[in-house]
């Protein structure tokens, strides 16, 4: 979840980076070669690309309008009368609400990931690069925003913003921008006083050219393993929010909120509730799996 | 740490006080985001008090007696005095000062975080320090397999498929509430277990993880191989000696998943009707309670600043050469 600063992999860094320059082009042509060759990365992948897949030609998957409700069908059990899922409590098609609540719960995901990681990123690299008061007025904002538990930061959040698809996302990126921001801050500290940043000062470099052209290529690996991580724990946090009625609001289907009519009817009709989770639960593996392979492959030191 | 002299010692005096310091920028930032967010919330919350059936008048009225009307500066200094003589405000829903309602709550939630904190520890370890002895054994592939499922898990459903499947379906344990010494002592463990389990997967399955990574960078060290070499007994070598250099990784994780364990339990409680800290808060946020959310809030926050501190300062024991000028905690 994070970078650590141990001393032997401090220790390790200085001899490290400098062979990681040397076979920096290499690796970057071979870092999805090995990717591919990493049987975790792999597994991961698959599953990732099934549920893109669902969610991308969700019109064409989809048997049923996921809408379309039918009181009198409600709760049927899963392969009953062509529905593969069964019928939620309006006697929807729950396979064809599941397929278009991948759409919802893995755009909100990625995107409240990609809303944290590029504030994150940049709030990281100036209270890396610049020190002094900058550094300390950020991270201490940062280290105020950390205290808070991240589900309880996103409630506040959502209660504040109401629900919605564009809200979630934002609440999600927000709760993550202390993480991030936190990672590349600690890289570009490790990065920043290299020989080659120095060298690249000397020759009259100027600080944006220094912070995107030789720090931020050489800071980015950790970063990069983290996005894969958090998406996987923003389906969580978006499906928690939505469980909790804050996140996305019905008739729009999301993971979050079919589970949380599953809950209800959790005597029943248990099969909302299951086949809900299961899909978040498989998903959110696929991530994890994935970043797994990833961090592997960037950055073998970096265990976790 | 036997060999530590002096100067360490200092060092280590000198990295606490700085820690310390530290710390008043962090409860201020805290305090102050709290009381912006708070504020943030849409909806009236005298109006949300009286009802749909009061009238302006009312609401203008309850709104002074709240203290709303008065400009946001004001406002917000009246907060700070009130923090610093540990007023938290009084619970517009309840009616009640904030931080009694807390501390009547607290226990509850502790009770259930703490125990599986503890037993996630001893869980978690131990098939942690076995997968990484033997290393790409089936043990060491089924246990790993089970983590990785166990930190993908969302929490609430693993809370609806323990209710589900041991409440709903066999009946063996009580779903709702939290139970009383009063029923025997059986009532409480049998109300205990469902939350508890919800609570311990997670952390267990993150802690066997970490420590398997953190033991194998350990067990192939030189100083290490020394011991097994001077012919000490293996099990001590493992358990003794690695896992302690194996540890520092490990106290970070477990601090960070302290912190989780109050994300999980305000999902947990929701799901189990325990009466604790997440239950109030929720029904807090339902009910536009300004002073409640503020209070409870502000209150895990601060807790949290103190538990990240303790857990820094673990770390600095066990690892005195961890050095904190560079980079942010980990």
């Amino acid at each position: 979840m994070t970078t650590k600063n141990s001393p032997p992999l401090q220790d390790a860094l200085g001899s490290a980076e400098q062979a990681a320059m040397l076979k920096k082009e290499r690796r970057a042509n071979s870092a999805w070669n090995k990717l591919l060759r990493n049987k975790t990365a792999v597994i991961g992948l698959v599953i990732i690309v099934i549920m893109l897949i669902l969610a991308v030609f969700a019109p064409l998957i989809a048997t049923h309008d996921p809408n379309a409700l039918a009181i009198s069908k409600a709760f049927r059990a899963p392969g009953v009368a062509g529905h593969i899922f069964g019928t939620d409590e309006f006697g929807r098609d729950l396979f064809s609400r599941i397929v278009y609540g991948a759409r919802i719960s893995i755009f909100v995901a990625v995107g409240g990931t990609l809303v944290g990681s590029i504030i994150g990123l940049l709030l990281g690299l100036v209270a890396g690069y610049q020190g002094g008061i900058a550094d300390s007025v950020i991270m201490r904002i940062m280290d105020g925003m950390f205290a808070f538990p991240f589900i309880l930061l996103s409630i506040i959040l959502m209660t504040i913003l109401g629900s919605g698809v564009f809200n979630v996302i934002l609440a999600i990126g927000i709760s993550n921008v202390p993480s991030f921001a936190r990672i590349v801050r600690g890289q570009v500290h490790v990065v920043k006083n290299e020989e080659y940043c120095t060298a690249a000062r000397v020759l009259g470099a100027g600080g944006s050219r220094i912070l995107f052209r030789h720090i931020l290529p050489n800071a980015i690996s950790p970063t990069i393993v983290y996005f894969t991580l958090n998406v996987a724990g923003s389906i969580i946090s978006e499906a928690a929010l939505s469980f909790l009625g804050l996140g996305i609001m019905p008739p729009t289907a999301s993971w979050g909120n079919i589970l949380q009519g599953g809950r209800g009817a959790l005597n029943t009709a248990p099969h909302i509730a299951t086949i809900s989770g299961i899909f978040i639960l498989i998903t959110v593996l696929g991530f994890n799996l994935f970043g797994d392979g990833v961090r592997d492959v960037l950055d073998p030191k970096m265990k976790r | 740490m036997a060999d530590i002299d002096n100067e360490q010692v200092i060092q280590v005096l000198k990295t606490i006080l700085k820690r310390l310091v530290q710390l008043v920028p962090i409860l201020f930032v805290v305090i102050t985001l709290t009381f912006v967010l708070t504020r943030m919330i849409p909806g009236n919350p005298a109006a949300i008090l009286l009802g749909p059936q009061a009238s302006p008048a009312d609401i203008a009225r309850m709104q002074e007696e709240l203290g709303l009307n008065k400009p946001m500066l004001e406002q917000y200094v009246n907060y700070l005095t009130g923090i610093s003589q540990g007023d938290f405000g009084k619970s517009i829903s309840y009616n009640r000062p904030v931080l009694s309602l807390i501390l009547e709550r607290l226990p509850a939630t502790l009770q259930i975080t703490l125990t599986s904190m503890v037993l996630a520890v001893f869980i978690g370890v131990p098939i942690g320090v076995f997968s990484a002895v033997k290393q790409y054994s089936a043990f060491d592939y089924i246990f790993m397999i089970l983590a990785l499922v166990g930190v993908s898990m969302p929490i609430f459903w693993l809370g609806l498929m323990l209710v589900l499947v041991f409440s709903v379906k066999l009946g063996w344990f009580a779903v709702l509430g939290m139970g009383s010494l009063q029923n025997g002592f059986w009532d409480v463990v049998q109300h205990m277990v469902l939350p508890v389990v919800c609570l311990t997967t997670i952390p267990t399955a993150t802690f066997a993880r970490i420590t398997r990574s953190s033991m194998l960078e350990v067990v192939n060290k030189e100083s290490i191989k020394a011991l097994r070499a001077r012919g000490i007994r293996e099990s001590l070598v493992i358990w003794k000696h690695a896992l302690k250099n194996a540890l520092p990784p490990l106290i970070t994780v477990i601090g960070m998943q302290l912190a989780s364990a109050f994300s999980g339990a305000i999902l947990t409680e929701t799901i189990f009707s325990w009466p604790g800290m997440g239950m109030l808060i929720y029904s807090a946020v339902f009910n536009r309670d300004y002073a409640l959310i503020q209070g409870a809030v502000l209150f895990i926050a601060i807790i949290f600043v103190f538990v990240n501190l303790i857990v820094d300062l673990i770390y600095l024991v066990i690892n005195p050469r961890v050095n904190y000028e560079g980079g942010g905690t980990p």
